[in-house]
Formats: structure tokens, C-alpha cells, sequence
């Protein structure tokens, strides 16, 4: 049996466990709900007025009206046009006037459809509406840091569980500890992957039944095709560290100390690319710091102010500093293991020359 | 009678504390190998070492004459002093994926599991998590996971501490089918009436170097002192005249002597049976304790 063999074993048991983990179920399910709730409802809730009432004083409305996409009922007078709105037969009338009757707020788009509108000339058009200015980039930085956030405590948890259960000492006279490492980060970069894939087709699903329009895909395809590579590379780099992490502390209970770090380490970068999101020099210093490329590259590659070369230097500098961290990680994980008594120092860790690797 | 194990010239140090030093001995094939010491004396390092879970300072280990590497190693069965399962894991899963662990397929580790169960009396918990199990249950299991692949060694590392006594018996049951079959064991405790009753050959460990090793029979035999027990129908007291005894206990009829040297048994026998009838006479076999006394202390 081969490494990668044993680091097979350990990955499907990892996935097997995890898929049994009613938090983990819980949080895909509420994910995909949110995916869904943010997609179909605004369509179905506003489905603006459907039926408007049109009185014969106000008749000339109608050809507009009906252009508009709405469905016209032609009525006998304006008293019978208002009494359809008050039994809620229709949600809006036109009127002699004209004027427009409704319950409680001004139906927009019949309104729209009877006014007449300046030709807007825009000097420097933008393609991208402002809504999608703002929600991509956070939708991408946001789904990188809970994803690495949640996953990696997971792998941390999951490896002190190991230790605080005393199973590791089995595991590691049985097979090599990395590949241990291996199979866990493997695990959880799969599930973690999986899970964004359904909640992804989930919302592009959910954009097609809402009639959203489904535009926006080619638009922020570019900053997708980047975000995945950034995506598993940051996370494993980051897994690996969570992984050593994990293999500090002897029980859950120190988990939380111990892993202070790397939280940091998740955390601060993504915090950063929030606030500086609309700061093109600090962005483009943050789309090649490692920790935080990942968040900061797909978000330039979304905004497009990018020389082609740019994501595959940091992709570069990214790949590089995972090697590096995963050695370490690698190196602490295995310092540390069996070392079952109380927290190990990240310095003991290194030292620690006790197991065969 | 060849050692297939050998543990040749171990030292390890753990900062500035030595804990081994130029340990020796050697595990036969088809024997069980009692690891006796007291704690601290070096044994789970020892045992660590021979897994390949510790490294050696220096010193080797080697399995039919070659150092021990990891494919060797994968056919060993080990059971750490700190045991461990996975809680939320079924019995069945739990020693399934430590066998696959060790390189059985999906279906032979199945079949053997079941097996395995059966013969520990474990089958009705099968599918139990490992958390719901008494503490004695989780040491059948733990058992288990240690000979699931049918190793070509055992090391066992405490393997009856907690063990309620009718689980000793079916492990001391098990381990012996094993050793039946050829297979060295190696097991370590505390316990030394255990250790006495089981074992076949002794290795005394104290204070990291090894004191004494070999057969059980020749090791009490080195370490028999001139020690005799008697019982006479009369009262025993005049034992203490007697030229060249040392008495170390009388109780009436009863009495247990040492003799000095250049007197000799038969000399105390005549005199007692001069007095009356002597219901019984002979050597006293030293006990495992007695022998660890001595060998410790010395």
C-alpha cells in the first residue's frame, strides 16, 4: 500500500464522517435555502402589477400599458375601474386625467409605461450595473472566507479529536503521518468544494426561475475561472496550516488558543479586501500577498483593471508560499501528534525530531 | 530457539534525560514475551520505538535480521498504552478501517472483522458507537483493531490493564492461539502475577537498561536462592539451633529456611526426620516479584 493509498483510506473515512455530521448537513441546507431565498422570492414577491384596470377616459394608456407586459381589463367607467382595485381585483387603474389608483404604493412600473422618459446619453458607460460592482466581489471574498474559515476548523478539530482520543498513536505506527495530512486536507477541500458547486447551480438555477436576469454569468465568468484556482490552492495552503494547528493542542478546549493564528491569518486578509475594495493600489498589493491573493485576485479579475500576466505570477507566488506552509504545517502536525500531553509549543513542534517520517 | 525481533543497542534521550540506554533483547517466534518494569523504567518508549512511532537515538531493530522498515512494520500489530478510538464510530467501521489501514481489501477486512468480533464476544455491539461501550468492551475492541490484519507480530503495550477478569481470560486465550501459530508477542505489565502465569520468557527493564532477559524457568532458576519450606507433624521451633539455617518465617509446624552455604538440605531433612514425621520438604521457586526485587535493587 502506497502513501497516496493510505491518504485515500483517510480521505473517504473523513468524507464518510462528515456527511453524517448533522452541522455540516444543517449549514449546506441553510446555504441552499439562502442561495434559493435570495433568487426566486424578490421575482415572486415583486411581481409588480399584473392586472391594471383601464376606465374609457383613459383608454389612450392602454396600448402602452399592454407594451409594458402587463395585463389590461378595459372597464365601463372610472368608478368600476377604482371599485376593482378596492376588491382587489386589479392592482392598479388608470383614470380619466390621467390618473393612476392604487392601495398603498405608487405601482412603478405603470407609471413608468405612461411617462416619457429623457434619452440619457452616458459619456463613459460601465457595463456592469452597481449592484453587481458591489455584490460580487463581496459574494467572492465572502465565500472564501467562510469556506476557509469553517472547513479549516474542521480539519483542526477533526486532527485534535485524533490526538485527544488517543487513536493517533494507532494511525501513525500503521501509516506514514503524511499521508494522514494528506487524506484530511484532500477530504475537506472536496467537501468544501462540493458544497459550493450545488450552492452555486443552486443560485444560477434560482436566477433562471426568478427571471433574474442570467446576464450576470458571462460577466463574472472571468472572476469565476480565476477564482477557482485561486480557491483550492489558498485553501490548502491555509488547510495544511489549520491541520498544524489542530495537532497543537491536546483537546478541544485549547483548540480556540491555539489556533488564534490562523484565524488571524483568514481573517485579517479578507477584512482588508473589504475595505479596500475600491482602492486599485491597495487591491493590487493584496491580489499578490498570499494570504490574501486568493480574496483579492478574482475580485480584480471581476473589475478588469488586470494585465493578462497578473493572476498567473501571484497564482505563482501563491502556489510557492502553499509548498512552503505545507512543509511547515507537515513538520508542526507531525512534532506534535503524539504528543498527548497538554498543549505543544509551536517551537517544540519544530524541534521535535520523535517520529519517523 | 532463534529471536526473529531483536532490539539491538537502543538509546534514546528526551532532552537531557536518558531513557534508554543500550537496550537489548530479542522476542522468539511462537513465545510470549513478558516486558516487565516499573513505570517509567522505559517500556512504552521501548515498545514506541520498535513501531517506528518514536525514532531511536541509536541502536537498530531488526525483524528476521534486517532493520525494520514500514512495509514490515504495516504487518505488525500494536496496542499503545494510551488507547484510543474513534467515539462516534461503529465497532465494526472502527476495525474495518484500521485494517484497511493496514492493506486488507474492502471485503477481507469485512469478513475478518466479523470474525474477529465473534471470537471476543463482541458481535451483538457491532454496530454500536465505541462511545456507548463499557470501558471492558472498549478494550476488546481496542484488542481487535491490534490483530485485525493477523499480524506477524504483536506488541501490547499494557494490554491488561482495565480489563475486568473474565476479558484477561479471553485475551490471555487469544494471544496464546497466536503465539500457537508462530507469532512473537510482546507485552508489557504490571501486573507480574499475570506476567507469571502467561509468559514464556522475561525481560526485566529498569531505569532505561535492560536488567535481566531469557527463559522464565532459567531465570527463576538463576535467581533461586537456597530457600526450602517444611512441614513437620511437631512444632517447628527447633529450626533455629540448627547449624547453617536461616529461618524466615515459622508458623508451629511450618517453616520456611535459608541455607548458608556449604550446608547441605538433606542435613535439615535427617534432623527433622530424627524428630518425627515430615509431611513436606523442598525448594522454594522464587515468585516473578521476588525475582524484580532483586533484579531491580541489585
Amino acid at each position: 500500500m502506497t502513501t497516496f493509498d493510505a491518504a485515500r483510506l483517510v480521505a473517504a473515512r473523513e468524507i464518510k464522517v462528515k456527511l453524517r455530521d448533522k452541522t455540516f448537513l444543517f449549514s449546506t441546507v441553510f446555504f441552499l435555502l439562502i442561495a434559493v431565498a435570495s433568487t426566486v422570492l424578490p421575482a415572486w414577491l415583486n411581481g409588480g402589477p399584473d392586472t391594471v384596470a383601464v376606465s374609457p377616459a383613459a383608454a389612450a394608456s392602454a396600448d402602452a400599458l399592454r407594451q409594458s407586459g402587463v395585463t389590461v381589463r378595459t372597464v365601463a367607467s372610472d368608478a368600476e375601474a377604482e371599485k376593482l382595485v378596492r376588491d382587489g381585483d386589479a392592482d392598479a387603474a388608470v383614470v380619466g386625467g390621467p390618473r393612476v389608483l392604487a392601495l398603498e404604493e405608487a405601482p412603478g412600473d405603470v407609471v413608468d409605461a405612461l411617462s416619457r422618459q429623457p434619452e440619457v446619453r452616458l459619456l463613459e458607460p460601465n457595463e456592469r450595473d452597481s449592484y453587481l460592482q458591489f455584490i460580487v466581489p463581496f459574494a467572492l471574498a465572502f465565500i472564501f472566507f467562510t469556506t476557509s474559515f469553517t472547513f479549516g476548523l474542521q480539519i483542526s478539530q477533526s486532527v485534535t479529536e485524533e490526538k485527544a482520543t488517543r487513536i493517533v498513536e494507532i494511525l501513525v505506527a500503521s501509516i506514514p503521518v503524511r499521508a494522514m495530512l494528506a487524506g484530511k486536507v484532500a477530504a475537506m477541500t472536496l467537501l468544501a468544494f462540493a458544497q459550493i458547486a450545488v450552492i452555486t447551480l443552486v443560485t444560477f438555477a434560482g436566477m433562471r426561475i426568478g427571471g433574474v436576469d442570467t446576464g450576470v454569468i458571462t460577466l463574472i465568468a472571468p472572476a469565476i475561472g480565476w477564482f477557482l484556482p485561486f480557491f483550492i490552492v489558498g485553501f490548502i495552503m491555509l488547510a495544511t496550516l489549520w491541520a498544524g494547528a489542530g495537532a497543537l493542542a491536546a483537546r478541544q478546549e485549547d483548540l480556540g488558543a491555539v489556533s488564534a493564528p490562523v484565524q488571524m491569518a483568514v481573517m485579517i486578509p479578507f477584512l482588508l479586501t473589504l475595505i479596500l475594495v475600491e482602492n486599485p493600489t491597495a487591491m493590487t498589493i493584496l491580489s499578490y500577498i498570499p494570504l490574501s491573493a486568493p480574496l483579492a485576485m478574482p475580485v480584480r479579475a471581476f473589475t478588469g483593471e488586470l494585465a493578462p500576466w497578473e493572476p498567473f505570477l501571484s497564482l505563482a507566488v501563491l502556489a510557492a508560499t502553499a509548498a512552503g506552509l505545507l512543509a511547515l504545517g507537515a513538520r508542526v502536525y507531525e512534532g506534535s501528534l503524539l504528543r498527548t500531553n497538554g498543549r505543544t509549543s509551536f517551537r517544540t513542534a519544530l524541534r521535535s525530531r520523535s517520529l519517523i517520517s | 530457539m532463534t529471536d526473529v525481533l531483536t532490539v539491538d543497542a537502543v538509546s534514546r534521550n528526551f532532552g537531557d534525560r536518558q531513557v534508554l540506554k543500550d537496550v537489548t533483547f530479542g522476542v522468539t517466534a511462537g513465545r510470549l514475551t513478558g516486558f516487565v518494569g516499573a513505570n517509567g523504567a522505559g517500556k512504552t518508549t521501548t515498545m514506541r520505538i520498535i513501531l517506528g512511532v518514536l525514532a531511536a537515538d541509536q541502536g537498530v531493530v531488526s525483524w528476521r535480521g534486517a532493520p525494520l522498515d514500514r512495509p514490515t512494520r504495516r504487518r505488525f500489530g500494536y496496542m499503545p498504552e494510551e488507547r484510543g478510538l474513534y467515539p462516534k464510530m461503529t465497532v465494526t467501521d472502527q476495525i474495518v478501517y484500521l485494517g484497511r489501514l493496514h492493506g486488507l481489501g474492502r471485503d477481507d477486512a469485512r469478513r475478518r472483522t466479523a470474525a474477529l468480533l465473534e471470537r471476543l464476544q463482541l458481535t451483538e455491539r457491532a454496530g454500536d458507537h465505541v462511545e456507548k461501550l463499557s470501558l471492558g468492551n472498549q478494550q476488546r475492541v481496542q484488542i481487535a483493531a491490534a490483530l485485525i490484519h493477523d499480524p506477524e507480530v504483536l506488541v501490547l503495550d499494557e494490554p491488561f490493564s482495565g480489563l475486568d477478569p473474565i476479558a484477561v481470560e479471553t485475551v490471555v486465550g487469544v494471544l496464546r492461539e497466536r503465539a500457537a501459530r508462530g507469532v512473537p508477542v510482546l507485552f508489557s505489565s504490571h501486573q507480574l502475577e499475570l506476567v507469571e502465569r502467561l509468559c514464556d520468557d522475561l525481560v526485566i527493564i529498569a531505569d532505561g537498561t535492560i536488567r535481566a532477559a531469557g527463559g522464565r524457568a532459567e531465570l527463576r532458576a538463576s535467581y533461586a536462592l537456597p530457600r526450602y519450606a517444611i512441614e513437620v507433624a511437631a512444632d517447628a521451633g527447633w529450626l533455629r539451633d540448627q547449624p547453617g539455617v536461616t529461618l524466615v518465617s515459622l508458623d508451629g509446624p511450618r517453616a520456611v529456611l535459608d541455607l548458608d552455604a556449604g550446608h547441605d538440605d538433606q542435613e535439615v531433612l535427617r534432623s527433622a526426620l530424627a524428630r518425627g514425621p515430615v509431611r513436606s520438604f523442598g525448594p522454594v521457586q522464587p515468585s516473578l516479584a521476588e525475582i524484580f526485587r532483586e533484579v531491580v535493587s541489585a
